[in-house]
């Protein structure tokens, strides 16, 4: 008998289970406090929208003032970039990774902690903003000058520029993290080729993560400097050049995109093989294809800059990168289709939004080599087709692979199935609401609505569309409360899937729902790339999730699994950190108090026996 | 026979033999990579941006080349001070290791100094505000400095845990190998930080 060790808080209380959750270093839960946070925080992002359709449905409306409309939108899209759909996807890596390649745990559990911790306090002081004096306005991407001391006095910009720094170092410790794990705490035989997409496409994220994110945090250190140290690296009065931040935050910023889609591949490329029981077409293919589009997406960054003026043969070079992504993307598609075709299709919810997360991506894939012709961009440059593109590719693509994630794997996780007819009724809602949302704005921008204006005269001809839109956004929204409500109720009442409700050939379908805190009674050994499929089939390879008993002989008996203990310097950690960044906006005290949080809980972890 | 019961002792059996936190801090140092690589871009950039004030001429080259020497000998005090380790000869490691953090600090010394003097000076004084040399060169290199010191201090508490009962003759080094990974990478920084700026 598998016994566990470890120094557990006592969970019959109430104290006793918060504390618990504080000081849990367990992947499974901190992948629930991921999760539950970054759908509140999806819930926030997506109220502001809600505020700027609202605005938007009429012309020459006053409902929110202009001053607070650009709060809106520049807080709308980094609160759904950084702290809704990149913890997301997190919360999925902490799920599965683990999980999906027959480990007990990731690398580094403590650090593991800390990343969300950070995340969570980092989101707050973002929207402390809101309460202090007005929230960061200058757009998501926060373009020089309009951040500088001159038009920005206050420090609404300086909680955007620390709260990115902040979930910065939040995701480069997660993607350090994910690299190390996956790279080298694989159960014997899951070699790289026999790994779930999902989990290639994780590794692949976590290297973007760390390559990408490094010039943005120098782009916020020099807009820093030039805010609290008077420097001018932005600010051409004092030699400084606007275009530089451009650079800077666009050679993260593109990668930043595929960083919000990969992982919504990754699942895609997992339900699909399961709704249509045959393994993924051209597997390998789908692999390396995802590392091209990482390596590219590294050298188009320019596509965002077309009217800036850098010239006929730096748009052409961008463009002709950009076009040059379409590839191994198209690639992608037709694997997925390849995949269902032929196969016998059993038509559950996670499927749908798979199926529709494909579709929806391939719009705003069109839209998306539309724009990277800079003849075209020249003419909807800041226009609402912009608008529409982003959101086929985030929303339609992100989203619905999240949520189509969420229906997958919810069974794995709580042990019961969300109701199929409501999430058919959410799928349909969201499908429908999200297009009348967003196809729309298509329109708007070709007949020249630009984006982030706060109101529009009656007599362009946009008032249709406008009002199309937001009633679609408001069933975005209905869609999302039936989420709510069956998520909700499914956790109490669902009806029990068992260990294997989908038929699923990957290892998390091979252990108990919800699985125990040490994942594997006995660690797996893996010799096919479906080692669930081929256990229960026996076809393939044979005895493909046998236990490791490749050292049997000693000890079997009583295999003692030694899981990480409980540490509460994570979140002490974490809160120094947060506390020094209070300490740039609100009082220099906190500077100090923040650094002594910091060191003592520093040397707490390093004093404190990991395992 | 010994191997094995060697790596199952071992918390960390890994896929690719590697030991995890030496994994990580090699993805670590790459992530570094990009960020002294933008710094540096932007100090290039900026490299003769000096709006008539003081730029590249005012680098004290003499000064700078002893405390680059200083500096890229620690490297080889730090390799030598694992090996004495690996060779549990922990006198010697822990002479090395001190020297390594010593020759830091003449390092860390000499910038302080520089950075003084050049706010200081009464004729053309250099401060970040002054031009965007003077800005970029106080951020790349202050960057640097930043992470010698937190080198130095590494090293410190390594020496002190090496004092605490680690890294004893037959003992797991990854503590002292971490750290030199993190020196020897800072060093490399600086090699391109001097070439670049001071040099060329």
């Amino acid at each position: 008998m598998a016994t566990v060790t470890t120094t557990a808080p006592d969970t019959r209380t109430f104290a006793g289970t918060a504390w618990s959750w504080i000081t849990t270093v367990d992947h499974k839960r901190i992948a629930v406090l991921y999760l539950v946070t970054a759908l509140g925080f999806f819930a926030l992002g997506g109220i502001e929208a809600l505020l700027m359709r609202l605005q938007l449905a009429r012309p020459d409306t006053d409902l929110v003032s202009a001053e607070r409309f650009t709060e809106l939108f520049t807080m709308h899209g980094t609160t759904m970039v950084f702290l809704a759909l990149m913890p997301l996807s997190a919360a999925f890596f902490n799920l599965l990774v683990p999980l999906m390649i027959g480990a007990r745990d990731v690398a580094f559990p403590r650090l593991n902690a800390l990343s969300y911790w950070i995340y969570l306090f980092g989101g707050i002081f973002m929207n402390i903003s809101f309460l202090a004096g007005g929230a960061p306005n200058a757009g998501w991407f926060g373009y020089a000058p309009l951040t500088a001391t001159q038009f920005e006095a206050t420090h609404a910009i300086d909680f955007w520029a620390l709260g990115l720094q902040i979930l910065g170092v939040s995701s480069i410790l997660a993607s350090i993290n994910f690299i190390v794990t996956i790279i080298n705490m694989r159960a014997p035989g899951m070699t790289l080729n026999r790994m779930p997409m999902f989990v290639w496409m994780s590794l692949i994220t976590a290297f973007l993560i760390i390559f990408a994110f490094p010039a943005i945090t120098i782009g916020l250190v020099l807009l820093l400097f030039d805010r609290y140290l008077s420097t001018s690296f932005f600010l051409p009065a004092g030699g400084g050049d606007p275009v530089l931040w451009q650079h800077l935050f666009w050679v993260f910023g593109h990668p930043e995109v595929y960083i919000l889609i990969l992982p919504a591949m990754g699942i895609v490329s997992d339900i699909l093989p399961t709704a249509a029981r045959k393994p993924l077409f051209g597997y390998p293919v789908v692999a390396y294809s995802g590392a091209a589009i990482a390596l590219v997406g590294f050298g188009v960054w320019t596509h965002h800059m077309f009217t800036v003026g850098l010239g006929p043969i730096a748009d052409t070079a961008f463009a002709i990168s950009t076009m040059a992504i379409a590839v191994p993307t198209g690639v992608k598609i037709f694997n997925w289709m390849a995949t269902l075709y032929g196969g016998s299709i059993s038509i559950k919810t996670p499927l749908l939004f798979a199926v529709g997360m494909v579709a929806m991506f391939i719009i705003g894939g069109l839209s998306g080599v539309m724009l990277g012709s800079p003849p075209i961009d020249a003419q909807v440059q800041d226009t609402y087709f912009v608008v529409a593109h982003l959101h086929y590719v985030l929303f339609g693509g992100t989203v619905l692979g999240l949520f189509g994630g969420i229906y997958y794997w919810f069974p794995k996780f709580t042990g019961r199935l969300m109701h199929e007819g409501w999430g058919k009724v959410h799928w349909a809602l969201m499908l429908i609401g999200f297009n009348l949302t967003f196809l729309p704005q298509h329109l708007l921008g070709i007949d020249g609505m630009p984006r982030r204006v706060h109101t529009y005269p009656a007599d362009q001809g946009f008032e249709l569309w406008n009002l199309l839109s937001t009633i679609g956004s408001f069933a975005i929204a209905a869609s999302l409360l039936i989420f709510a409500v069956n998520a909700l109720v499914s956790i109490r009442r669902g009806q029990p899937s068992g260990n294997d409700p989908w038929d699923g050939g990957t290892l998390e379908w091979t252990i108990p729902s919800p699985p125990p805190v040490y994942n594997f009674a006995q660690i797996p050994v893996v010799d096919g790339r479906y080692p669930a499929w081929d256990a229960k089939r026996g076809g393939g390879h044979t005895g493909a999730v046998a236990a490791a008993t490749a050292h049997g002989d000693e000890d079997e008996d009583e295999p003692d699994i030694h899981m990480p203990n409980p540490s509460y310097w994570p979140i002490v950690l974490a809160a120094g950190m947060v506390i020094m960044a209070c300490g740039l906006i609100f009082h220099q005290v906190f500077i100090l108090l923040g650094a002594v949080l910091f060191g003592v809980s520093l040397l707490g972890w390093i004093e404190e026996p990991a395992a | 026979m010994s191997a094995e019961a060697h790596a199952h002792h071992e918390e960390h059996h890994s896929s690719t033999g590697l030991d995890n936190r030496k994994l990580g801090m090699w993805a670590f140092l790459g992530s570094e990579t990009m960020f002294f690589g933008s710094l540096l871009l932007v100090m290039l950039i900026n490299k003769h941006n000096t709006l008539g004030g003081p730029g590249q001429e005012i680098l004290d080259l003499a000064l700078t080349s002893v405390t680059t020497f200083v500096l890229l000998t620690s490297s080889l005090s730090m390799v030598l001070s694992l090996a004495a380790f690996r060779n549990g000869n922990l006198r010697w490691g822990r002479i090395w290791l001190g020297l390594v953090a010593v020759m830091g600090l003449v390092f860390l010394g000499g910038q302080v100094y520089e950075f003084t003097e050049f706010v200081t000076h009464h004729d053309h004084p250099l401060t970040p505000s002054t031009n965007l040399f003077g800005a970029s060169f106080f951020a790349l290199v202050g960057f640097h400095g930043a992470h010698v010191a937190i080198g130095v201090l590494w090293l410190g508490t390594a020496l002190v845990y090496s004092f605490r009962g680690r890294f004893q003759p037959g003992g797991d080094m990854w503590g002292i190998e971490l750290v030199g990974l993190y020196w020897h990478f800072v060093d490399l920084v600086w090699v391109a930080i001097f070439t670049l700026i001071y040099l060329i």
